[in-house]
């Protein structure tokens, strides 16, 4: 080895944060369904912690051998309203209570799979998870919460979107001491991936084998760091840094990936190419778009600027990784990306412009804070519209937002750790009740004609 | 296995002898060195054979982290593979 690419790689961990955001182990509940809602609990408990029993154990091992910071370690589970099917709202908020306990047995910060698939309509375990989902999300720390509501096969289940609004609004109330924190455990998707290791919206998709490890991988700081090499650069030379930058950082993740697998001996499912920001100085996707010339994030250009980055992550992380799922792309939540909150702050990054940037990176309107007296059908209208750009570009798109209770436009929230803090961000005064009221299904766009 | 050390801090007299003396007392094999000044700093990378070592890997850490420590020097070691699969195709 040269000397040079062992520092790099020193550089890349040390004062670039570069990292592994989270070792994510897919766990298969079908196995414990029932009818009885004590034995079903005790059937999730049991299988949980019997299978991620050793998964702290081999990240630590892992992380010193390799000297690679592990910072994660979380479960996901087949979607609870499939496996509680049969029980009632009671026996939906026990499992909550078991899933919360199995994942502090085991030693993760957050287990994902309280969820449901309701882009068609609502099946019995979809109701009562739905129903449960407020107060299993104000009951619980660790549990994080999915609901599909779109896909671009089945259209827009504008029922679901009508309640989500007013799930969100009922779960940031249960949680209004602390911000509505519930709200930030709680994820509507449109298109979701089954394989998707990062939190809050990982679940363990029933294509997938009885147990998997997926691995999400990190590192915004380090390509923010490449680009700082070729500053006035052309765009083609932009994307090639991040393209070989993307490289380093997926065999990094891959490596990790086959080790866990091996050591857990469980198959090895996915690596998922995200760029994934925390609140940490140096560790922010929005540095990489001001890199790239634009004066704050949210200026006219950033949206340009994150497809590339968007793109060109893909293009050099594929070849690194034998498989790669999830996600897979660059992250914009606002609370946990310093540069973003910074940009809101200032006034440069709005919710219509977070909304374009959503419609050519991953994921969509991330960790937002709106003001708590934002109406339901407000939320609802918001989901409706980010779940269309899904829908419409055959992407995964989602919806994190909190209604901060009791504040208002000027003020912040905290959650404290990778969460991080979020100024509360202005939404139109203008309503949608109406368009919320209707109802029905948005149908499955049609993929010919394309313009 | 096989291990990269790396050490980096300021230069000092004695650097690579406590160091490698360590080393031999812990029955690791150095395989290959680079050491240079960078940016004013003492850079040094080592390429280790840990088979005959027996004590485990995270004691080895420990023990090179606190002299590291005590001479005001970062020392790490790390998987040979990690930079293998970072850098080849």
């Amino acid at each position: 080895m040269k000397q040079n690419e062992i520092l790099e790689t020193i550089r890349m961990i040390e004062e670039q944060k570069l990292d592994i955001r989270t070792i994510t182990l897919g766990i298969s509940l079908r196995g414990c369904a029932g009818d009885d809602a004590d034995t079903v609990c005790g059937r999730i408990y049991d299988t949980i912690t019997r299978r991620a029993e050793n998964l702290t154990r081999v990240s630590h091992a892992i992380e010193t051998e390799y000297g690679v910071p592990i910072i994660n370690r979380r479960v996901a589970v087949t979607p609870i309203a499939l496996v509680a099917d049969a029980l009632d709202l009671d026996g939906f908020l026990k499992v909550a209570l078991t899933l919360d306990k199995a994942a502090k047995a085991v030693g993760v910060d957050f287990l994902g799979g309280y969820s449901a698939l309701v882009h068609k309509g609502f099946a019995q375990g979809d109701e009562a998870l739905l129903k449960a989902l407020p107060e299993a999300l104000s009951t619980t720390d660790r549990v994080c919460a999915s609901v599909n509501v779109a896909t671009t096969h089945a259209g827009i289940n504008m029922d679901a979107v009508a309640r989500m609004g007013r799930i969100i609004k009922e779960a940031a109330d249960r949680t209004a001491g602390r911000d509505g924190v519930g709200c930030a455990k709680l994820v509507t998707f449109a298109n979701v991936p089954e394989d998707n290791p990062f939190m809050a919206g990982a679940f363990h998709g029933i294509g997938e084998p009885e147990c998997v490890v997926n691995v999400g991988i990190s590192g915004p700081g380090a390509v923010k760091s490449a680009l700082e090499s070729v500053r006035g650069e052309p765009f083609d030379i932009v994307a090639e840094t991040v393209k070989k930058t993307a490289f380093k950082i997926t065999r990094m993740g891959q490596l990790v990936a086959r080790e866990a697998s091996r050591r857990l001996g469980v198959p090895f499912g996915i690596v998922d190419l995200s760029l994934a920001p925390t609140p940490a100085v140096g560790d922010s996707v929005a540095h990489i778009l001001e890199e790239m010339g634009v004066e704050v994030c949210g200026a006219p250009g950033t949206t340009a600027a994150l497809a590339l980055l968007n793109d060109a992550v893909k293009k050099g992380g594929v070849m690194a990784s034998g498989h790669v799922g999830g996600l897979s792309g660059a992250f914009i939540p606002v609370s946990e990306d310093a540069g973003m909150i910074a940009a809101v702050e200032r006034g440069a990054l709005t919710l219509p412009k977070l909304e374009a940037m959503t419609a050519v990176c991953s994921v969509g309107l991330d960790m937002i804070a709106v003001p708590g007296d934002t109406p339901a059908e407000t939320l609802s209208a918001l989901i409706a519209d980010e779940m269309a750009i899904g829908v419409i570009n055959h992407k995964t798109t989602a919806v994190r937002v909190i209604p901060a209770p009791g504040k208002t436009v000027g003020d912040k929230v905290a959650f404290g750790g990778l969460l991080g803090e979020a100024p509360v961000m202005d939404v139109s005064p203008y309503k949608s009740a109406d368009l919320i009221r209707r109802g029905g299904r948005i149908p499955a766009p049609i993929h010919s004609l394309r313009n | 296995m096989r291990a990269i050390i790396t050490v980096i801090g300021q230069d000092r007299i004695g650097i690579i002898a406590r160091v490698t003396a360590i080393l031999a007392e812990c029955r690791v094999n150095v395989l290959d060195i680079s050491q240079t000044i960078l940016q004013e700093l003492f850079t040094m990378t080592m390429l280790t054979d840990l088979s005959a070592m027996e004590i485990s890997l995270e004691e080895l850490s420990t023990r090179l982290k606190e002299a590291g420590e005590e001479m005001g020097l970062s020392i790490r070691v790390q998987h040979e593979e990690l930079f293998r699969s970072m850098h080849r195709i």
